[in-house]
């Protein structure tokens, strides 16, 4: 068992292509560590030196992990991770 | 090019007019690989602010899966400029996270004419394309 890492269209340079990988770890930071060992540079398109980008959303299964512990929210195998970029802009 | 239904070109400028002087955003969803936008989501601008849009995250998310439950993409992402023309800022340009997306802007600046342009954005280059309104898919 691992846990799904849901990688959109932007990011799946880093991923041959794929739409889904697998990853391991118990909270999200390892998860991401070991998501980069896998897939070098993903780790930089999601995290700065101040934790998750500002506008790059990341779910846990089916909540924003903003709501829950950031970077140190606890993850188990059979947990579905989503990245989607955030959408936004405006004339500002 | 982007071909899109008089009676989306009609929404989209609806919820722009509606939400006026704050900025509307959505997208407009159609199969995968068909270029072709079907269905209007209008998407609620969380910043609620007139010179700045984020979706909502956990509005994107269901919005998203919905998406891909249907084997669906975004095949418009639109928002509105309020006070300036229709034409993707610095902002916009950076944040642009969907290559394959075509993006439109309304502009709500005159009360008059809504300009309804249509651009790709790729790796920060902007690319103006021709909007094709149609009566009808057939």
């Amino acid at each position: 068992m691992a846990i799904e890492v849901r990688i959109p269209t932007i990011l799946r340079s880093y991923t041959e292509g794929a739409k889904a990988v697998n990853a391991k770890g118990s909270t999200l930071e390892e998860l991401i560590g070991d998501l980069e060992a896998r897939h070098p540079g993903l780790k930089d398109r999601l995290v700065d030196e101040s934790g998750l980008r500002r506008f790059v959303n990341v779910y846990l299964n089916d909540e924003d992990v903003r709501f829950l512990g950031g970077l140190g929210t606890p993850v188990a195998d059979g947990d579905t991770v989503t990245v989607l970029p955030a959408v936004a802009g405006g004339a500002r | 090019m982007l071909t899109i239904s008089r009676e989306l070109v009609d929404k989209i400028v609806a919820h722009a007019r509606a939400d006026h002087p704050d900025e509307a955003c959505g997208v407009v969803a159609g199969p995968a690989g068909s270029d072709r936008p079907e269905r209007f989501v209008p998407m609620e601008n969380a910043e609620r602010s007139p010179t700045f849009y984020r979706f909502d995250s956990m509005e994107q998310f269901r919005v998203w899966r919905e998406m891909d439950d249907r084997d669906e993409v975004p095949v418009v992402i639109y928002h509105s400029h309020t006070a300036t023309e229709a034409y993707p800022s610095r902002t916009d340009i950076s944040y642009a996270s969907e290559p394959d997306a075509h993006y439109v802007l309304v502009s709500t600046a005159s009360e008059e004419e809504a300009p309804f342009r249509s651009y790709r954005i790729v790796d920060g280059v902007v690319t103006e394309e021709e909007v094709k309104i149609i009566e009808s898919y057939g």
